[in-house]
């Protein structure tokens, strides 16, 4: 018979709880060196012996059991409720050797909602350089708990934890404070009105509504506590703290000694740099020309060899197989797809990497600190530049990492304009139109093509700070500001916790684009491919007799195109056709821009479709890029010049092309009003600026 | 004359001495920003605003609205 048991892991933000959830059941859940990285529930298994099966909750970090912000919001409506399906059995309180004063506080909260606690002791390998030594078992005694010194880092005092998991009965339930002392009067009457509820639990009830006011699942009637008014309630919060942290600096006193002559960090000079006025602002400035510099150049190298391996994977597949329809949709549909995102998984590691590399050392609270009063100048919180910057790699991620924005404002503006910073979907496309029609040649050492991209970066940035600050000025919304950020101390990145980062958001990027790619790419070939009327089924006798003096090969191309015309994707683009127009763009681009509304890396795939099908199949191992550049209007002039093009980078720049974002958006800000809004909104603007570029290009 | 802990400068250290407005965020007296705890002002972004504080070895960075609310008792070492 096997038992399961739910295990709970809490702490303060940035104490390494995912990094212990990943050493109890093996999985890769992404690590981090900034207070926020885990943002919602995550769940897996631990085995443990005499057939016990753990099952461990991975919750976001907070420094209390007072929710101010909707990550920490989840700790708590998960404790508060008995009847959840994940309410811990055992929690394990994660907490940081080096803040461990700060830590004991949740410690002590948790403790009096009289779950079995468990108090690990995580970063012992930074004990020595802080001069930090513990007496384990006095503190064990006087925290009336079981205490785990582990480093996740080291992998050690995992088993012992593992242990105590499993012996949880055995932990004390004992709670550190007796909160009705704080207002004995008011406490009194609390439990005359309910004598069946825990008094503490009551009373994070309570507080809980009047900070969040939006609590839904009341079976208790606490109208008549409410009356103390807001103020009130809180400075018996702030008794209540100042109670435990005397609680913990009584226990501290004789179970934790720092030696502070020992303690050796480079913190303080690190800091001095790092967030200095104006070298701050310069360093921040190089790392950002440094990423964007081995985006651009660094990944060519492996790229074109990704693209050589496609082409020839085409070409195999065309020389094996029995020439044909299918063969074509497979040769240049479906791996000219697929092809087309697969060569951009250098650029999107790099992209990755780098980010990956600023959360985990810390550095990435520095630029917090250095942004937010430039960014509230715009409504947004210097906590927005990490969406920001993650919004380049992709926006899921991003409007996720807002989470830990406090004021509910500045996280709306924040999700808002994210969408707008160029996500790695862009980057095919914006790769493959600069080349086809940016020139090749160079200003002050950068490639026309380069600087192209770079300002497209910059454009879609600047958008975002401008519509926040449009938002800013249009929103309402009241809420009360505040902003906390805890500067973590610096940490050499682990290669490890970034090599994972970096092959699951790549794996996961290519495997979703992938999956959309492949089955946009056989509807689109269905739908080229059979059409109603005479004009399709007719297209050779019509064009056979249009055209009588043409050579055989040519012959067959007219005829495929003019099949594709009539096709029912023909009949699609034909339809939309007069409203691209003015920007510039013919009918096949057209169908392009409707698929990739589901995911902006699907218009080359699409493109690549539709000009295999468009085409009798004689001109062999083009690559798309030689398609598009040899695509022509029936008067012979290209479709791709440097006005229709810029035009397109315009449009992909500003319009909100992606239905993950959306469903992401909604998720957060629960309800259709602002993911709707960003879709009109954002193609619109995208619209109207593409269309004045084409017009003034032309 | 009372000091609050804007009023610190790079380097300066400061005993909390009252945190009883309400505009104090109950988040900042749970990570350490409690009467008679010590507060050193780290390191401050342009118009010094946000400020980087150390408070009881908490290392964390508030406004300077939030910072001109906590008042604070400047001790002269060194
Ligand atoms: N030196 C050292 N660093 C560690 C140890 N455990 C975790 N870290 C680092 O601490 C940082 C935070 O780790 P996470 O596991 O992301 O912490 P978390 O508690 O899940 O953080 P949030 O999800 O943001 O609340 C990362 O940079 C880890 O590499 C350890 O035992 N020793
Ligand atoms: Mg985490």
């Amino acid at each position: 018979m096997s038992k399961q048991i739910n295990v709970a892991l809490i702490g303060n933000p940035n104490t390494g709880k995912t990094s212990v959830f990943n050493a109890l059941t093996g999985l890769n859940q992404k690590v981090g060196n900034y207070p926020g990285i885990t943002v919602e529930k995550k769940e897996g298994v631990c085995k443990l012996p005499r057939g016990v099966k753990a099952h461990i909750i991975d919750l976001p970090g907070t420094y209390s059991l007072n929710a101010s912000s909707i990550d920490e919001n989840v700790v708590i409506e998960l404790l508060l409720n008995k009847n959840d399906k994940d309410y811990p059995d055992v929690a394990v309180l994660i907490s940081d050797v080096e803040n461990l004063k700060r830590n004991l506080l949740l410690f002590t909260q948790i403790k009096d909602l009289k779950i079995p606690t468990i108090l690990v002791i995580n970063m012992a390998d930074r004990m020595n350089r802080k001069g930090i030594s513990l007496n384990i078992p006095v503190l064990e005694q006087k925290l009336n708990t079981s205490i785990a010194l582990i480093s996740t880092r080291k992998n050690e005092g995992i088993q012992r934890l593992k242990d105590l998991i499993n012996n949880y009965k055995e932990l004390s339930l004992e709670p550190c404070l007796d909160t009705s002392t704080i207002d004995v009067d008011y406490f009194e009457r609390l439990k005359k009105a309910f004598p069946n509820q825990d008094l503490f639990k009551l009373w994070l009830v309570i507080t809980h509504d009047v900070n969040f006011g939006k609590m839904t699942r009341q079976e208790l009637d606490f109208s008549e506590f409410k009356t103390k008014s807001h103020s009130d309630l809180k400075r018996l919060q702030q008794k209540e703290t100042i109670k435990r942290y005397q609680f913990i600096n009584e226990v501290l006193k004789e179970g934790q000694t720092v030696d502070v002559s020992k303690a050796t960090g480079y913190r303080e000079r690190l800091d001095i740099i790092l967030t200095h006025k104006v070298w701050g602002y310069v360093i921040f400035f190089v790392i950002l020309l440094t990423i964007f510099q081995a985006i651009y150049d660094w990944a060519s190298v492996p790229m074109d060899f990704i693209d050589a391996s496609f082409a020839s994977l085409s070409d195999w597949v065309k020389v094996t197989f029995s020439p044909g329809v299918f063969t074509d949709l497979l040769a240049e549909g479906i791996i000219a797809g697929i092809g087309g995102i697969v060569i951009f998984i250098p650029q999107i590691a790099f992209l990755f990497l780098f980010i990956s590399v600023l959360e985990e050392s810390g550095y990435m609270s520095r630029v917090v600190f250095l942004m937010d009063r430039i960014m509230r100048r715009f409504g947004l919180s210097g906590k927005s530049v990490v969406p920001l910057i993650s919004g380049t790699a992709c926006a899921i991620p991003a409007i996720m990492a807002t989470r830990n924005i406090e004021n509910w404002k500045e996280r709306l503006i924040t999700i808002l304009v994210t969408p707008f910073t160029t996500c790695s979907a862009r980057l095919p496309v914006y790769l493959i139109i600069i080349a086809l029609v940016i020139p090749e040649g160079r200003f002050l050492g950068l490639s026309y093509q380069a600087l192209t991209l770079m300002l497209l970066y910059l454009i879609g940035f600047g958008m975002a700070v401008f519509s926040a600050y449009i938002l800013d000025k249009i929103l309402k919304t009241k809420s009360k500001s505040f902003f906390i950020i805890e500067m973590p101390s610096y940490k050499i990145p682990l290669f490890k916790n970034v090599a994972i980062t970096v092959i699951e958001k790549t794996k996961t990027f290519i495997f979703e684009a992938g999956k959309i790619i492949l089955a946009i790419s056989i509807i689109l070939w269905v739908l080229a491919s059979y059409g109603p009327g005479k004009q399709f089924n007719n297209a050779e006798t019509i064009i056979s007799a249009e055209y009588q003096n043409l050579n055989k090969i040519d012959l067959e191309d007219k005829i495929a195109a003019h099949k594709l015309e009539y096709s029912y994707i023909g009949i699609i683009g034909k339809t939309i056709e007069p409203a691209i127009k003015p920007l510039g763009y013919d009918w096949k681009i057209g169908i392009a821009l409707i698929t990739s509304f589901a995911a902006r890396e699907v218009f080359i795939g699409t493109l690549a479709t539709i000009y295999s099908v468009g085409s009798s199949d004689v001109e062999q191992e083009e690559t798309i890029k030689q398609k598009m550049a040899a695509e022509v209007y029936p008067n012979g002039n290209k479709i791709f010049t440097l006005a229709s093009g810029i035009s397109l980078l315009l449009f992909y720049a500003f319009a909100m092309q992606c239905m993950s974002t959306l469903a992401i958006v909604k998720r957060e800000t629960n309800s259709w009003k602002w993911p709707l809004i960003q879709l009109f909104v954002m193609t619109f603007i995208a619209y109207v600026v593409a269309l004045i570029a084409f017009q003034l290009l032309k | 004359m009372s000091f609050t802990i804007a009023d610190l400068k790079k380097g300066e250290r400061g005993i909390i001495t009252d945190i009883s407005s309400d505009a104090i965020p109950l988040k900042l007296l749970e990570m350490g920003c409690l009467p008679g705890n010590v507060v050193e002002l780290i390191q401050v972004a342009p118009f010094s605003d946000p400020m980087y504080l150390d408070i009881n070895g908490s290392h964390l960075a508030i406004r300077k609205e939030t910072a001109e609310l906590i008042l604070i008792e400047k001790t002269l070492d060194e």
